[in-house]
C-alpha cells in the first residue's frame, strides 16, 4: 500500500521536514530538531500537522444513542460544543481506541480517532449501531492542524474573528469558523501536549493556506513547525496514553488508569459494560509512571525487574527534554504498582534503578 | 554532509582514524544527523578487551539508541570523558572533539575491510 500525504506535504518538505511513514501517512518526524520543537511548545507555540487523525461523524435523531452505545464515557452530559475524552471497548472490555467526542448539536457528533485505528474504529461503530444512526467516515475530507503552547491563543486570534476567550478547554466552536480566510473550520481547544492550545479541523480541499498563514501569524512569537518526535515527547511528559503502546485490545481502561472515563452508571448500556463490571479490580498489571534514577533512557519493550523477578514492561519511554532524565509509562505487577516503589529497568542487559511516580511528569503551572 | 578523506568508515556509520597501533573511533556526520541531538552516551571501561563486532558503546538521542561496534580486536585505552554532560559535542564536531574512544589494535587484519570516504559516501547516498 502506498503512503498517503496530507494536503500540507509540500510545506513540510519545504520546511526541511524529515518525512517518515506513520499510520499509512508520510509525515514529518522533525524539522529543526526534536528538542528545539519540544521546548518551543512548552515555552511559546508550535504547529503540528495532525491531518492523519480520523474524523467520524454520527448524525441523525439517534446520534446520541449511538454514541452512548459505542463509548464508555457519558456523552449525555455534553452541551453543544463540548467535548469528552473516552474509550471504546470490545465486548470483553479491551480498549478498541481512545478518542475525543465532540457534540456539535443534539443530532451531530464528531469523533476524532487515532490514525492507525481509522478503519477499525469505523467498522466497530458500524457493527455496534443498533439504533441506526447515520455514520460517515469523513477522514479524507478534513485536514487537521494542532496549534499548541502558552502563546497559541495570541497567534490564532490574529487570523480569526472568533473570540477565543469564550472557548474554554475541551470545547469547540460548533458553528463553522473562518481561519486565515479558510471557511468551514471547526476550532477546538484540545490537544495532546499538556499545554494550552487548539486543534483546527479544516476542509481538506481548501485547507492548504492554513499552514503558512499560522506560521506567519506566529512569527513574532517564534513559532516553529513541530513533528511527530516532539508530539510524542510532549504527550509522554504530560502522561498521556498512546494507542498501541499503553492501550491495546488486551488492556482494560481500569488497568490503564482510565477508570475516570468509564461511566458504568450513565443510564444506558454500552459495548463492554458487563465485562468491565466483571473485570474491575482484577488486573494483574497496572499502568504506572516511572522515572529513572540514573542517566539511562527507558524504551518501549524493556522489562521491569524487582528482586530478580519480572515486574512488568515499559510501553513508552524517552528522555524528558523538560526534566532532563528518563521517564516512562509501563505496566507494573499490581502488587508493586505503588507510588514510591523502587524497581529496575533492564536496559539491554544491565539493570538501572527507577521509581514509580505520579502522573503526569509535567504539568503546566499557568 | 561531511566525510573527511583521511578517515575510514564502517558499514554501521562509525569512523575510524588509525595511527600506528592506535585507533580512534567515532560516529559519522550521517549517523549523528540521523540520530538527532545526543543526550546520553554509555562509554566502555578503559581496559575492556573487545573483539571486532562487539558493542563498544551506546549513543542515545531522545528518539533512538544506536550501538557503536568495535571495528577490530583490541583493548580500550581511552574514552572521551569530556562528553559527559556535553553529549551534543558529537553532533557539533563528530570527527574532532566528538570522538568516542581509543583502542590499541591487537589484530590489524580487519582494518582492510573498512571503507574509504568515497565508498562510504556512496553508501550514504543510496541509504
Amino acid at each position: 500500500m502506498s503512503l498517503r500525504r496530507t494536503v500540507f506535504f509540500e510545506d513540510h518538505v519545504d520546511a526541511g521536514g524529515r518525512m517518515v511513514p506513520f499510520a499509512g501517512f508520510e509525515l514529518a518526524v522533525q524539522y529543526e530538531g526534536l528538542r528545539q520543537e519540544h521546548e518551543c511548545v512548552r515555552q511559546r507555540v508550535g504547529l503540528f500537522d495532525v491531518s492523519h487523525m480520523g474524523e467520524v461523524f454520527v448524525r441523525g435523531p439517534k446520534a446520541l444513542q449511538a454514541v452512548q452505545h459505542a463509548i464508555t464515557n457519558d456523552a449525555s452530559r455534553l452541551d453543544d460544543g463540548q467535548a469528552i475524552y473516552t474509550c471504546m471497548c470490545t465486548s470483553q472490555g479491551g480498549v478498541v481506541d481512545d478518542l475525543v467526542v465532540y457534540r456539535l448539536d443534539e443530532e451531530e457528533f464528531l469523533i476524532c480517532v487515532n490514525a492507525a485505528n481509522r478503519d477499525k474504529d469505523f467498522a466497530f461503530l458500524q457493527a455496534n449501531n443498533p439504533h441506526g444512526a447515520d455514520l460517515v467516515d469523513e477522514g479524507d475530507r478534513w485536514a487537521q492542524l494542532a496549534l499548541q503552547g502558552p502563546l497559541a491563543q495570541r497567534v490564532l486570534q490574529r487570523v480569526t474573528q472568533e473570540h477565543l476567550d469564550d472557548l474554554p478547554r475541551y470545547t469547540m466552536f460548533f458553528d463553522r469558523s473562518t481561519v486565515a480566510g479558510v471557511e468551514g473550520c471547526l476550532i477546538a481547544r484540545t490537544g495532546y501536549t499538556g499545554e494550552d492550545g487548539f486543534e483546527i479541523f479544516a476542509p481538506a480541499r481548501s485547507a492548504r493556506p492554513l499552514w503558512t498563514a499560522l506560521l506567519e501569524a506566529g512569527a513574532p512569537e517564534g513559532i516553529k513547525p513541530c513533528g511527530l518526535g516532539a508530539r510524542d515527547t510532549l504527550r509522554l511528559e504530560a502522561g498521556m496514553h498512546l494507542y498501541g503502546h499503553e492501550l491495546t485490545e488486551d488492556t482494560t481502561p481500569w488497568q490503564a488508569g482510565l477508570g475516570g472515563v468509564v461511566a458504568l452508571e450513565k443510564g444506558s448500556d454500552f459495548v463492554g459494560r458487563s465485562a468491565l463490571i466483571e473485570r474491575k479490580g482484577t488486573a494483574s498489571e497496572r499502568l504506572c509512571a516511572l522515572v529513572m534514577r540514573d542517566k539511562r533512557i527507558p524504551r518501549q519493550g524493556m522489562p521491569l525487574v524487582s528482586e530478580g523477578e519480572y515486574a512488568g514492561r515499559i510501553t513508552s519511554g524517552t528522555r524528558s527534554p523538560t526534566l532532563g532524565y528518563g521517564i516512562a509509562l509501563g505496566y507494573v505487577r499490581s502488587d508493586l504498582a505503588r507510588v514510591g516503589r523502587e524497581l529496575q529497568v533492564d536496559v539491554r542487559g544491565s539493570l538501572s534503578p527507577a521509581e514509580v511516580v505520579r502522573r503526569p511528569f509535567y504539568k503546566r503551572t499557568t | 554532509m561531511n566525510f573527511p578523506d583521511d578517515l575510514k568508515y564502517t558499514d554501521h556509520d562509525e569512523w575510524v582514524r588509525v595511527d600506528g597501533d592506535l585507533l580512534t573511533l567515532g560516529i559519522s556526520d550521517f549517523a549523528q544527523d540521523q540520530l538527532g541531538e545526543l543526550v546520553h552516551i554509555e562509554l566502555p571501561e578503559v581496559g575492556a578487551q573487545l573483539s571486532a563486532g562487539d558493542v563498544a558503546c551506546e549513543v542515545e538521542s531522545v528518539k533512538a539508541v544506536a550501538e557503536v561496534y568495535a571495528p577490530v580486536d583490541g583493548e580500550v585505552v581511552e574514552v572521551n570523558e569530556a562528553l559527559d554532560g556535553a553529549e551534543d559535542t558529537v553532533n557539533e564536531d563528530p570527527y574532532g572533539s566528538g570522538w568516542l574512544l581509543r583502542m590499541k589494535i591487537s589484530d590489524p587484519g580487519k582494518l582492510s575491510t573498512l571503507l574509504d570516504a568515497g565508498s562510504y559516501r556512496q553508501r550514504v547516498a543510496s541509504a
